[in-house]
Order: structure tokens, then C-alpha cells, then sequence
């Protein structure tokens, strides 16, 4: 537990923290591509408190499930997904639906991001002689390449938050300023990037992260000590509500055994 | 090397494509896979993964296959260590997301001793639908400016029509679709439930097709039916009754993983590498006399759990 975060009755962790700020970024009503484990409770945990008409899309071939609490699918494509969705179809298809443009948002992690949101899930040092080969893209690559806004949740750590990713996975804004457009990338990029110390933008003409909010009882130190490049801090900065009661009551009721919410530090 | 259209063409020609049953043996089904082949497995992750058919490959001690599947899980170790392959195209690799990064991919990948070609997992859907298709490739806006780009064969180009900058992945037709399915007659008529994944466009994409099937059914339930059905028989070369032909992945609407021997197996696997899986492929492929004896050395309580939660995606 790191100091600050008693600000609510009920004490909080890390990954509880990041599960809820991420849930308050989905607005009712749109649609958004749940990744399995903590992306996932926090859409559920958006329906379940300001966005009932959030609908959920798994990658696995999945339109507007209800997931049992208790009996989250430990991947976004098998059965427990499916539970009475308004459809299934191919994978082929429902990632296809991003690149129409029916999808809002996209909910990305990855083992490493840049100061342009660009992630990595490929490779860990040379790609061609690695240290670590890490299981791959999957529908990272396309998500990020077409939802409307993605949104990345991570643990706020400095070999995460690098200067450049080892491999661009999932492309963010690439090298900075248009050459994500130029790539034939036209739509969508980084949303927003959350982790455990705030909230974190683009700036539009650069395109490098810019802290936005602050969460309870982190510091603008913080983010600069746990963050492997130069950071943009503005002037002015926001702080952001600790998680209520019912959020937490909630999160607690969909993960009870801390699969996916267990702390990170 | 990919086949000309010509070829693709001729190999369809040369199909018996009449009404005709083609209910053979697990042996003989597997028994049509050629050393060096392209075989593209149906399914995804651990759901619909045709284990039977991976597991008789094993047993046939096939070589040198390119392996092929939208995503790539415990499978995928086993086909490594055997020997089977040293090509993997897949787009995520490990048994799942809550068992870590598989200790078997890292070991060949990071050794040089096998080659994982990563596609995005819409592109590597649209490469085998453009094959399904008769197309030698489809454009996609995906892929695009990332580093994946630039490691597998793919091409960009300026639309002729509005000038937008695309993606070319060029069509895969695998030499051989395995694919694994709730209910097929015995002309090869599939009738899948639940998620469809990408086997329809693999099986139609592919040069050779071969069903396992929880039940074979009669034509007759078929054409009661006939809007159930996903593949047509003149596609399909084997049908193959193997219930529970997943496991221990699972089978929708019949049966969960069995989650007690996937953390069997993720346990010997992580914990002792290539060596760990050897000793598993001995005591659980090469061991049992048949696909029966292995479901057996699963245990009927595991077994019993897993089609009980399989069930229970059709309860409210």
C-alpha cells in the first residue's frame, strides 16, 4: 500500500486504483473492446455505475455479454465470454467492426510504452537476439490501430514507461507529431494513459504524454521518478476523486478472489 | 511457397466433391498430413483447439509443418518440443492470460530454435479469408507504422480509388484445416455452436479439410437444420467422431477447460521447460493406447466438472 491512499474508508491498492480510474473513462452509451482481466472488470464496473449502455466487444467474437461476477473469462475468447451476448460472430469480423467505426474505445496494456503511447508486447530488448519473447500482439495491434480512443492501463513503473518501446506493437503516435497519420494510421491513437499515480494525455501538436491528474496522495516526484522520459507537467494540474465505497464494493463483488485486482506493490 | 491460382484451382478440381461419407479413424484422418505441409488449426486460445487431431500429429511424429491458429496456446508448446514444427504463425502465444508467458515459446523463440511469425490477429483473420475468397491478398488499415510490419511478407499501396494509404497481407491457404466441431454428418456438413472463431474461412481457404466431432449426426438432422450449417461437405476430406476431442481446452456448450490439468500441465511446463514437456508428452501422447485412455488418465471428476460448467453457458 502506498501512503496517501486511506483518503476513502475502505483502503484501496494499486490495481484497484488504476481498475476504477479506468472504469470513469467510459462514457455511457458507447462501445468499447474489453481485454481479459482488469480491463474487463472495469467495463463492467462502468455498466454497473454510470454506463449501463456500455457495451462490452470481445475480441474472441463477442457483442454485449453479462459476466458473472465471480466467473470472469480468463481470456477474451472462450465461453464464459459469450454469456448471453446479444451476438457472436467471427474474430475476423467483430475486430473488423473497429475499422467501419463502430468502436469508441480500445483498453490496452502492454510490457513497455513510450513518451508518444506507443506499446510493446512483442519483444524485450533486440528483437532479432531478445531477451524475453513475449506471447505477441493479438488484437492489440488492430485496436490501437482503429478504435476511436484507446485507452492504456498500467502499473506506473520506470522499466515500463521508457523512451523508446524495444518494438512497436500496438502503434500509438508513432515518432511524434503527424507521422502517425502519415502512416495511413488516420483515425483514433492514445486516449488517455492511466496508471496508478494519474491521468495522463497527448499533447496535440508533439503528441508526447502529458500528465493531466494527479490521483490521491501522488506526486508530480512521483511520475517523474517512476517515468523513463521527460515527462510533460502543466502548470496547472487536477486530483483526481479517491475510489467511493460503492465502486469498491462492487469491484470486490466481480473479483472476489483478486485474480485481476491484486496489488501490484 | 505459396501455391499459384492456377493450382489452388486445380487441387479443387481434382476433389471428389460428391455426397459421399468420409467417416474414417483418428489414424487415418491424420494419416493425410504431409511432412513440410501448412495445417491451420480452428479455434482460438484454448476454446475449439482440435487437441485430438494435434495429438495423433504428435503421435505420427509429423515434421517440419508450418503451424498455423489465430491464437496459440498449450498446443503450441506441444507441437514445439515434438518436433512437429518450427514455424508458428499466430498472433499470441501462451496458454493464457493467468498462467504467464509460456516458458516453451520463449525457450525456441529466444534460441533461435523456431520462428514465431507474429500477425496482428485481424490480419492473419483476413489472410485466410482472402484465400477463402479466391484473392491473392486484402487490404487492411491495420498493421500500419508498427514494428510488426516490416518482419513478415507485406506489401503497402495508395488506393487507386481515394488514395488512402493500405495494408496488403497476402491470402493464406493452408494445405491442411484441422478444425473441431460439435456436430457433423458423416458427408462433412459442420454445425457449429457458439463462437465461430475463424474456421469457416479456414476451412474454405484450405486445400485439405479434416473435422473432428463431438457427435457425428445424420444428413437428415442436417437438412432439418440446414441454416446451422457452417462448412459445406464438399469442402470437408475426413470426419472423425472424437467426444471431448478438446480437452483439456474446451468445446462450447459441452465442456469448460478441464482448469485442474491445464495447471497440471502449466505446472510442469513452467516449471521445467522443453525437459518438463518431454516427460508430459511421454506419459500423456505417447503413453495412452488410445484417445479414450488419455481422456481416462484426465479423470472422470474433472472431466464431470468441466461439461457441467460447459453446460451452464445455456443457463439464465
Amino acid at each position: 500500500m502506498e501512503r496517501g491512499f486511506t483518503m476513502t474508508k475502505t483502503a484501496y491498492n494499486t490495481a484497484e486504483l488504476v481498475t476504477v480510474m479506468s472504469a470513469r473513462a467510459l462514457e455511457d452509451g458507447k462501445l468499447v473492446f474489453g481485454g481479459a482481466g482488469m480491463p474487463l472488470i472495469s467495463c463492467i464496473l462502468a455498466q454497473k455505475t454510470h454506463a449501463p449502455k456500455l457495451t462490452i466487444l470481445f475480441e474472441g467474437g463477442v457483442i454485449g455479454p453479462h459476466i458473472e461476477p465471480g466467473r470472469l473469462p480468463p481470456s477474451t475468447n472462450e465461453q464464459r465470454c459469450a454469456r448471453k451476448a446479444n451476438m457472436l460472430l467471427s474474430i475476423t469480423d467483430v475486430l473488423l467492426l473497429q475499422q467501419r467505426g463502430y468502436v469508441d474505445y480500445g483498453f490496452l496494456g502492454g510490457a513497455q510504452i513510450d513518451q508518444y503511447g506507443n506499446l510493446n508486447s512483442s519483444f524485450i530488448g533486440d528483437p532479432d537476439n531478445p531477451k524475453v519473447r513475449l506471447p505477441g500482439t493479438g488484437g492489440a495491434n488492430p485496436i490501437a490501430s482503429l478504435a476511436s480512443k484507446i485507452l492504456v492501463a498500467m502499473h506506473h513503473e520506470r522499466k515500463r514507461f521508457v523512451e523508446k518501446v524495444d518494438f512497436i506493437t500496438a502503434p500509438g503516435y508513432l515518432q511524434g507529431g503527424d507521422t502517425r497519420e502519415k502512416a495511413g494510421l488516420t483515425e483514433g491513437g492514445v486516449y488517455q494513459v492511466i496508471t496508478h499515480l494519474g491521468i495522463f494525455g497527448f499533447d496535440k501538436i508533439t503528441r508526447r504524454m502529458r500528465l493531466q491528474a494527479l490521483h490521491p496522495g501522488a506526486s508530480v516526484e512521483d511520475v517523474k521518478e517512476r517515468t523513463g522520459f521527460e515527462m510533460l507537467i502543466p502548470d496547472q494540474l487536477s486530483c483526481t476523486d479517491p475510489p467511493t465505497e460503492e465502486e469498491l464494493r462492487i469491484l470486490r463483488e466481480l473479483d472476489p478472489e483478486q485474480r485481476y485486482t491484486s496489488p501490484k506493490e | 511457397m505459396a501455391k499459384s491460382y492456377r493450382e489452388l484451382r486445380e487441387i479443387i478440381d481434382k476433389k471428389d466433391r460428391g455426397l459421399r461419407e468420409k467417416v474414417m479413424s483418428l489414424e487415418e484422418a491424420v494419416g493425410m498430413i504431409k511432412d513440410g505441409d501448412h495445417v491451420a488449426a480452428g479455434g482460438c486460445h484454448y476454446s475449439k483447439t482440435p487437441m485430438a487431431t494435434v495429438w495423433e500429429m504428435i503421435r505420427q511424429k509429423k515434421k517440419a509443418l508450418i503451424y498455423s491458429r489465430s491464437i496459440t496456446s498449450t498446443e503450441g508448446d506441444l507441437l514445439l518440443v515434438a518436433g512437429v514444427t518450427k514455424h508458428v504463425v499466430t498472433s499470441w502465444f501462451s496458454p493464457g492470460v493467468t498462467w504467464g508467458v509460456s516458458r516453451v515459446m520463449r525457450h525456441y523463440m529466444q534460441e533461435g530454435l523456431a520462428v514465431f511469425e507474429e500477425w496482428s490477429h485481424m490480419s492473419l483473420g483476413l489472410r485466410y479469408r482472402a484465400g477463402a475468397m479466391g484473392i491473392p491478398f486484402m487490404p487492411t488499415r491495420d498493421m500500419l507504422g508498427s514494428d510488426l510490419f516490416p518482419r513478415v511478407t507485406i506489401k503497402e499501396m495508395d488506393c487507386p480509388y481515394t488514395g488512402d494509404k493500405l495494408a496488403l497481407v497476402p491470402a493464406l491457404n493452408p494445405d491442411v484445416a484441422i478444425l473441431h466441431t460439435q456436430r457433423c454428418d458423416p458427408y462433412g456438413n459442420v454445425q457449429n455452436d457458439g463462437l465461430p472463431f475463424m474456421d469457416q474461412d479456414i476451412a474454405l481457404a484450405a486445400n485439405k479439410v479434416i473435422i473432428t466431432t463431438e457427435r457425428i449426426i445424420s444428413n437428415d438432422q442436417v437438412r432439418r437444420a440446414p441454416d446451422r450449417t457452417d462448412i459445406p461437405f464438399f469442402c470437408v476430406d475426413a470426419v472423425v467422431e472424437v467426444p471431448y476431442g478438446c480437452l483439456p481446452h474446451e468445446c462450447y456448450g459441452e465442456y469448460e477447460p478441464d482448469f485442474h490439468h491445464m495447471d497440471h500441465y502449466v505446472k510442469i511446463m513452467m516449471g521445467k521447460g522443453p525437459d518438463g514437456v518431454k516427460e508430459y508428452l511421454d506419459q500423456y501422447v505417447y503413453g495412452p493406447a488410445t484417445w479414450n485412455d488419455y481422456l481416462q488418465m484426465l479423470g472422470f471428476k474433472h472431466i464431470l466438472q468441466a461439461t457441467v460448467n460447459g453446460k451452464g453457458v445455456y443457463n439464465d
